[in-house]
């Protein structure tokens, strides 16, 4: 794709945020997740997102706090490298390579420079099994460091995070897999396995699911399958070994988590309820129920007052104190799958589908959050497998966005269907949609298409059903009521054939209808069958008017891997061209469109204009599976881009899901370096977690205070401790790995907190409004020498220049202070 | 395996009594077992579990708790007595009325000199163990409350005492109590209660661990009366405790059913200070209320209200899974000595029921038809009740039996024996008690009539056995046999072959004698195996002799008076039994012969009865041992190469009794477990999840 190379296919946003556990930094200011190829920081204290750590070129499958500097993580991915980051600047500091794809990673204060990591067996590439290998990260000062010396820990273990848990003080790690429990101890080089029966007999599913270990005792604590969690003791005896069982989850034990202190035990399930098992009286437990959904993960600040869960609707809950629920991150919901198309709000520009179970979700794609959810169903969802609940499976707009049209339907084994079509009008108080008609059956069966008629005049909706009808519904007008309601208008059919799609042209003046081989157009104004096209064999899948000016093209994709475009006008076949068509979207802005076709496990994209032959873009194997949902996004500022072949980009984007429910967009080279300018590196405050929020106002707003703490307080001006100096500010804020060895800095920093003697004798005969000058010659005494370690130059340097009667002073100082520091520094 | 008419009868509707109390001997491995109705069973823990003695029950005799002094058995119970037990004659030695209203309790110290017990009146009363009798020493303080627990503090200087509400600490020397431990009442609902203190432990350190009503188990320190540590186990009771001899480990017994182990365990794998009792597994193997419970060395025993006694081995215990590596449930008080509970009149088609309080005479159903194998025969005639015999007395039978002609009918307590004549024209059933016995005759362990119903054989005192000369008009006192050996075991197995001239009779010595009936003296002793019999039988006319131990070993010999072992057992005992022989968990509780074939052996136990024909090839290891699924799929050809001399059927489920009768029917009574359960009161209310 050579020719391409300027358009690039991205994830723009929606990645899982809840595929591995997230991390909570020491200060507890920042939650650090794994967020597709990227690690997403987000602030804790306002859920916003702050920036993220990018470079990994694979999934991310983990983040850990680097033990030996908490202003450090580590994170690995499938790409086969871990790197170490500074996540409060997103700085990468160091990148290992390991050279097989990492499935998760484990670190310990006690083995300090190494990290246990699962990858797969060697000699097993295909199979599926894992090892846990620990890593001696070496010592060099390259950014990017090969670290290939692996030593096998643990053999077979479970790839999943939350399989293998290090022990009190690191001492030992233990990992389940199956119906396994598997402790290694590091002192006697040791392991231990334990095992249990499948109890399928009894009706228990024993089969491990998550590991956590107790921090201050030798305790472990296994979830299990059939909802049971069990506290091992005595683990390093073969025979004398023994457990107790706690059980609440009736579902299974998703994730398992000490508090820091070992007072508590952290579970989560299906249940989405967060368990606190009080560790020595387990008959007591407190309970934060109706979290939404599934607990997948947990994680729990150092200090133990925040705790992290991770839910299936990938969503990040925080937890203050146990009790109350702080914060939320919402990514884009990705549940059992999406029903309805992707479709675009077109008020707030924001991306609809199914959200959590029953409601529609809206998803702004430019700031990559979720808005709001929108619930349909308004029926209690039961969190438990296997039961029939509502579903939202169609979702439509006007054209203007007043109303939202919705269906939910209940499938039954064995009963009948149960449908329901909603009609939402957009209240402007309130700003969001309120029900305003809801029809129960409103077809005999499933409903195959929906749309809204585009034409400003009415507000018409079309619906398709495998009932063998189409019907128009119409907002019935009541002069005395000051809302009408909407009926259905019409019922149209064909020879009795099952319509399977529907399209209006752009003006709204036309319908056509597709059934099964048979094209149907009608006039919407009259209700008249205007003509019939059909092209078999093959029954048309998906129908399109073309846009501006092409509007007097059809276009159909049938099941026959045909896509045919007829001539309004002359109502015959323009041109037919096999493809097997999956998905066929126009381009509300421009005359464009765009077909994916399923190829051989893989997908193609097409973009063409239905009046030229020639596609304008085209795109092979653009991922593995079948494109379902693609929709076209449009900008919010138009691209001046005049290349032909990304020219169809400058009016809106195409965001697509894999089968995989990745979101994914292209984005053209030029779009690229805007956003790159725009992102420019941003300044740290300590006070507060940088989000452009605070940007535009928080800055403003510090300012404020200090000038009416200054006006209030001038003492405080006074006061102030060596400490609080620019100097020792920036020293600290400095990165670590700028900065040279701390022996070196120690003797300065202790320096600048004494008072010398000579300016403690000027100090004594000097008024008060001296001492702000003397604090400011020891700022600009610090200053040089800041420079100077970070420039590494010989001191020597220190008198060459001329000086000021103030540089003078303090190279007196020097000249009489004790100068072993640099002699020490010298000899090693 | 043969087509056999069976006759599967049902209607015993024999129901055992709850299990209430428990003491194991740790030094003869002994457990003692108390029920409600006042009788105790002995297990031998040494011998698979197998139980050696029964002493029966008396109306007025409750078991409250049991306790062993050395190899003496102590009961104490709510009708305020203390009893010893002379475990030789299966009988209580004496009982001592205790002057302090009911007692709930009863304890030795660890040297065996003193007896404690728990009165209904608050006093703590001591007695002195002396070498044949108690006598009381003197009283403890007098509490407020009754005395529900109590537990010796191993040296043997203090007593811990569950009362209501609270736990006391006595000393022993000066008989004051110098801790009080308040125990909580239960939440809600139950805050007005009393707590009661069902169980207390005292360990060596000092520690007392109680368990109480509120369903607490709650471990203080005895030194200062301060509360260690609350685990709450239960909603309902917790009924029992017991500690394991090196005092790691706890178990308590819930109404739930449930087990539940503590142990005391290290916070830290390497340091091994700062222990602390740690609730670890739970076990539910009950229904109902456990009430009594043992932790012996390698195992947990406990026993409830659901009647069965069942031993959990703890599997860390052992180094390898084996036979006794495996969960033991006790369903009913083995149906040890060949006739019990039932005696099977082979001629005459009559079953006989023994009850502790009755005997029951049932004549078989009869069908002419046939059948495939597998149908059900409608009946020509319908099983009918003959006969209900009401016991005279207090006592408890412990012994009956049924001549094999049907015409002598006699059992025994107790304190007596009694013989009737029975007789039978059609439908009429006349019943005389035969007026005139023998003053020897006072009561009997096992009673056994010969084939030709002359005589009657009652196993007495000291392994001896009397003989006694039945005829039309009286019944006569002919001779004592006595054993050699000087055994004073009771002899629990007694049977005669079928030529009338020899008697074998085992002891729980693992003795078996063989006498000779026309000699009328001892002849000789069959080779002393490890284990005791737990069935024997000799053969009709070949006078083979059958005995199938508690260890599952199958011996024959080819006639009782022949000091040796058949071909064929010899050349079992070569090759050994099958595993699966060995790992069954019940014992065999009858042998009988098919009189036509004698190659062939019927035995049973409680979960299927097995035909051994001698004539067929041993199994090996290798050898699928339930083999006649397979065998009825296999081609009449390829069949000979599969069979082997144990013929397994399952189809008949918790057996008390197979018997073959003359006329070739098979004669199987069921007691299925289901019945029982659906007996016993409700349990206690547990709210289960999604109900």
């Amino acid at each position: 794709m050579v020719e391409h190379a300027e358009i690039r296919m991205v994830h723009r946003g929606g990645s899982k945020i809840n595929f591995r556990e997230p991390v909570i930094t020491n200060d507890s200011r920042f939650l650090l997740c794994a967020a597709g190829e990227s690690v997403n920081v987000y602030s804790t204290s306002t859920e916003e997102y702050v920036h993220d750590l990018q470079g990994h070129t694979g999934l991310v499958t983990g983040v850990v706090l680097n033990p030996s500097n908490h202003l450090q993580v580590y994170s690995c991915s499938a790409d086969g490298t871990v790197r170490l980051w500074d996540f409060t600047d997103a700085i990468l500091i160091k990148t290992f390579i390991i050279g097989y794809p990492i499935y998760s990673i484990y670190v310990s204060e006690k083995h300090g420079g190494v990290v246990f990591l699962v990858v797969p067996m060697a000699n097993y590439k295909s199979s599926e099994l894992f090892q846990l290998v620990a890593v001696h990260l070496p010592h060099s000062g390259d950014q990017e460091v090969e670290a290939r010396e692996l030593s096998a820990v643990l053999c077979d273990v479970s790839p999943h995070a939350g399989a293998a848990s290090f022990g009190r003080e690191g001492e030992y790690i233990a990992a389940v897999r199956g119906l396994q429990l598997e402790v290694f101890f590091f002192k006697k080089q040791k392991s231990y396995r334990f095992s249990l029966k499948s109890g399928k007999k009894k009706g228990a599913k024993n089969a491990f699911t998550c590991i956590s270990c107790h921090p201050k005792e030798d305790c472990i604590a296994t979830g299990h399958e059939d909802g049971k969690i069990r506290m091992w003791r005595n683990f390093n005896q073969k025979k004398e070994y023994t457990y107790s069982t706690l059980h609440w989850h009736h579902g299974a034990v998703n994730t398992l988590c000490f508090t820091p202190e070992g007072t508590n035990l952290l579970s989560g399930g299906i249940e989405s309820v967060l368990v606190h098992w009080h560790y020595t009286q387990e008959n007591q437990k407190d309970f934060l129920p109706r979290l939404g959904a599934a607990i997948t993960h947990i994680a729990v600040s150092p200090d133990g007052s925040l705790f992290s869960t991770s839910h299936s609707d990938n969503k990040i809950t925080i937890i203050q104190s146990c009790v109350k629920v702080s914060a939320v991150i919402q990514g884009l919901v990705k549940g059992d799958g999406v029903w309805t198309n992707l479709i675009i709000d077109p008020r707030s520009k924001a991306l609809v589908l199914n959200g959590k179970p029953g409601h529609l979700q809206f998803y702004s794609l430019h700031r990559d959050k979720q808005l709001y959810n929108l619930d349909i169903v308004q029926q209690e969802y039961i969190h438990e497998e296997g039961l029939d609940q509502f579903e939202v499976v169609k979702a439509a707009f006007d054209a203007r966005g007043d109303w939202l049209a919705t269906v939910e339907e209940r499938r039954k084994k064995g009963a009948e269907l149960e449908i329901n079509l909603k009609l939402w009008a957009y209240d402007e108080l309130t700003q969001s949609f309120v029900l305003n008609t809801t029809v129960t059956a409103p077809h005999e069966d499933q409903i195959t298409a929906m749309f809204f008629s585009p034409s400003p005049e009415t507000t018409m909706l079309v619906t398709t059903s495998l009932d063998g009808h189409f019907k128009a519904w119409l907002l019935a007008d009541h002069s005395d009521a000051n809302e009408g309601f909407w009926a259905c208008d019409f019922v149209g059919g064909y020879h009795l054939l099952k319509p399977g799609c529907c399209s209006f042209s752009a003006d709204g003046s036309l319908l056509s209808v597709g059934f099964q081989e048979v094209v149907t157009v009608w006039s919407p104004a009259s209700w008249e069958l205007l003509t019939t096209l059909s092209q078999p064999p093959g029954a048309i899948r998906d129908l399109c008017f073309g846009r501006l000016s092409c509007s007097k093209y059809l276009l159909g994709a049938s099941t026959k891997n045909q896509l045919c475009c007829w001539n309004l006008l002359t109502c015959s076949l323009e041109w037919s061209t096999p493809m097997d068509v999956s998905l066929l979207q126009t381009d509300p802005l421009s005359e464009n469109m765009a077909a994916f076709c399923s190829q051989s496990g893989s997908s193609d994209l097409f973009v063409f204009k239905p009046s030229e032959p020639r596609p304008l873009y085209s795109q092979k194997a653009l991922c593995t599976g079948k494109v379902q949902h693609a929709v076209f996004a449009p900008r919010d500022q138009m691209l001046e881009s005049c290349e032909e072949r990304t020219q169809w980009l400058n009016r809106s984007q195409l965001y697509f899901f894999t089968q995989h429910m990745d979101l994914l967009t292209f984005s053209t080279k030029t779009e690229e370096d805007r956003l790159l300018a725009s992102s420019k590196q941003l300044m740290v405050d300590d006070s507060v977690a940088v989000t452009p929020f605070y940007l535009l106002l928080g800055k403003h707003r510090g300012q404020q205070l200090e000038k009416q703490e200054a006006l209030t307080n001038p003492m405080a001006e006074r006061t102030q401790l060596p400490q609080g100096s620019i100097a020792i500010k920036e020293l600290l804020h400095t990165p670590a790995h700028v900065l040279p060895s701390a022996s070196f800095l120690c003797a300065m920093f202790v320096r600048s907190l004494l008072i010398s003697s000579s300016s403690a004798r000027e100090e004594k005969e000097h008024e008060e409004g001296e001492m702000e000058r003397e604090e400011e010659d020891s700022e600009g005494e610090a200053d040089p020498r800041l420079g100077e370690s970070a420039a590494w130059g010989p001191p020597e340097e220190f008198g060459a220049p001329a000086l000021t009667k103030a540089q003078e002073r303090e190279l007196r100082k020097v000249k009489t202070f004790d100068h072993s520091w640099l002699s020490s520094l010298l000899d090693c | 395996m043969g087509e056999f008419k069976v006759h599967r009868v049902r209607f015993f509707d024999y129901m055992p009594t709850a299990i209430r109390a428990m003491a194991f001997n740790a030094h003869t491995e002994r457990l003692a077992l108390a029920r409600m109705d006042g009788s105790v069973e002995i297990f031998n823990f040494t011998d698979h579990y197998f139980q050696e003695k029964v002493i029966p029950g008396k109306d007025s005799r409750s078991i409250e708790s049991l306790c062993w002094v050395g190899g003496r058995l102590f009961s104490a119970g709510l009708n305020g007595e203390i009893a010893e037990y002379d475990l030789e004659n299966l009988r209580p030695k004496y009982s001592l009325e205790a002057y302090g209203g009911p007692i709930w309790t009863i304890i030795s110290n660890t040297q065996g000199t003193q007896l404690a017990i728990g009165c209904e009146d608050g006093t703590v009363k001591l007695f002195e163990v002396l070498e044949e009798h108690i006598q009381f020493e003197r009283n403890l303080d007098r509490q407020k409350g009754r005395i529900i627990s109590l537990s010796w503090h191993p040296s043997g200087t203090h007593i811990a005492a569950g009362m209501m509400d609270m736990i006391r600490v006595f000393d022993v020397p000066t008989g004051h109590a110098v801790q009080r431990l308040l125990v909580d009442r239960g939440f809600g609902g139950s805050k007005s209660r009393e707590t009661v203190v069902w169980s207390v432990a005292f360990l060596s350190d000092h520690t007392v661990v109680s368990g109480d009503s509120a369903g607490k188990v709650q471990v203080w320190d005895g030194h200062t009366g301060t509360l260690v540590k609350t685990h709450l186990v239960t909603k309902w009771d917790v009924l029992a405790l017991s500690v394991s001899k090196d005092e790691s480990s706890v178990v308590a017994g819930t109404s739930e059913g449930t087990v539940i182990q503590f142990q005391f365990i290290a916070p830290t794998l390497h340091q091994q200070q700062d222990k602390e009792w740690v609730r670890t597994r739970t076990f539910k193997n009950h229904t109902h209320d456990v009430r009594a419970l043992a932790e012996i060395e390698t195992a947990i025993v406990s026993g409830g209200m659901d009647t069965h006694l069942v031993v959990r081995p703890l599997l860390e215990k052992f180094d390898e899974k084996s036979h006794a590596s495996g969960l033991r449930k006790i369903h009913f008080p083995h149906v040890i000595a060949n006739n019990i509970n039932l005696s099977c009149a082979k001629k005459a088609g009559l079953l006989l029921f023994q009850f502790p309080g009755q005997l029951e005479l049932w004549r078989l159903g009869d069908s002419d038809e046939h059948g495939k194998p597998g149908d059900r025969l409608p009946l020509k005639r319908k099983p009918e009740k003959l006969l209900l015999l009401k016991r005279k007395g207090e006592d408890h039978i412990c012994c009956s039996a049924l001549s094999s002609c049907g015409g002598w009918l006699a059992y025994s307590t107790v304190s007596s024996v009694r013989i009737y004549r029975l007789q039978t024209d059609n439908n009429n059933i006349s019943i005389t008690k035969v007026s005139k016995l023998p003053k020897a005759l006072h009561s009997a362990h096992q009673l056994c009539f010969s084939s030709d119903s002359s005589k009657m054989f009652a196993a007495s005192s000291q392994s001896s056995v009397l003989v006694i000369a039945l005829t039309q008009s009286e019944c006569k006192y002919v001779h004592t046999l006595k054993p050699k050996s000087g055994s004073r075991q009771p002899i629990h197995l007694m049977t005669t072959s079928g030529d009338g001239k020899w008697l074998a009779a085992a002891n729980s010595d693992c003795e078996i004698h063989v006498y000779n009936l026309q000699k009328l003296k001892l002849h000789c002793i069959v080779p002393v195996y490890g284990s005791c019999p737990s069935a024997m039988g000799i053969h009709p006319t070949t006078n083979n002799m059958t005995v199938v131990h508690a260890d599952q070993q199958v011996n024959t010999m080819p006639s009782p008076h022949i000091k040796q072992y058949t071909d064929w057992s010899r050349k079992l005992q070569k090759q050994g039994l099958h595993n699966v022989w060995l790992d069954r968990d019940t014992p065999v509780t009858h042998v009988t012969f098919n009189s036509k074939n004698p190659n062939q052996v019927v035995l049973h136990d409680m979960h299927m009865f097995c035909i051994i024909d001698q004539s067929l090839p041993l199994p090996d290891q290798k050898t699928q041992f339930y083999n006649q699924m397979t065998l009825r799929s296999l081609s009449e050809q390829e069949r000979p190469s599969h069979l082997h001399a144990f013929k397994i059927c399952k189809t008949f489920q918790d057996l008390l009794c197979v018997s073959l009768l003359d006329d070739q029917s098979l004669v199987v009574v069921e007691r299925p477990l289901l019945a029982i359960t659906s007996q016993l009161p409700a349990p206690v209310r547990q709210k289960k999840f999604a109900t």
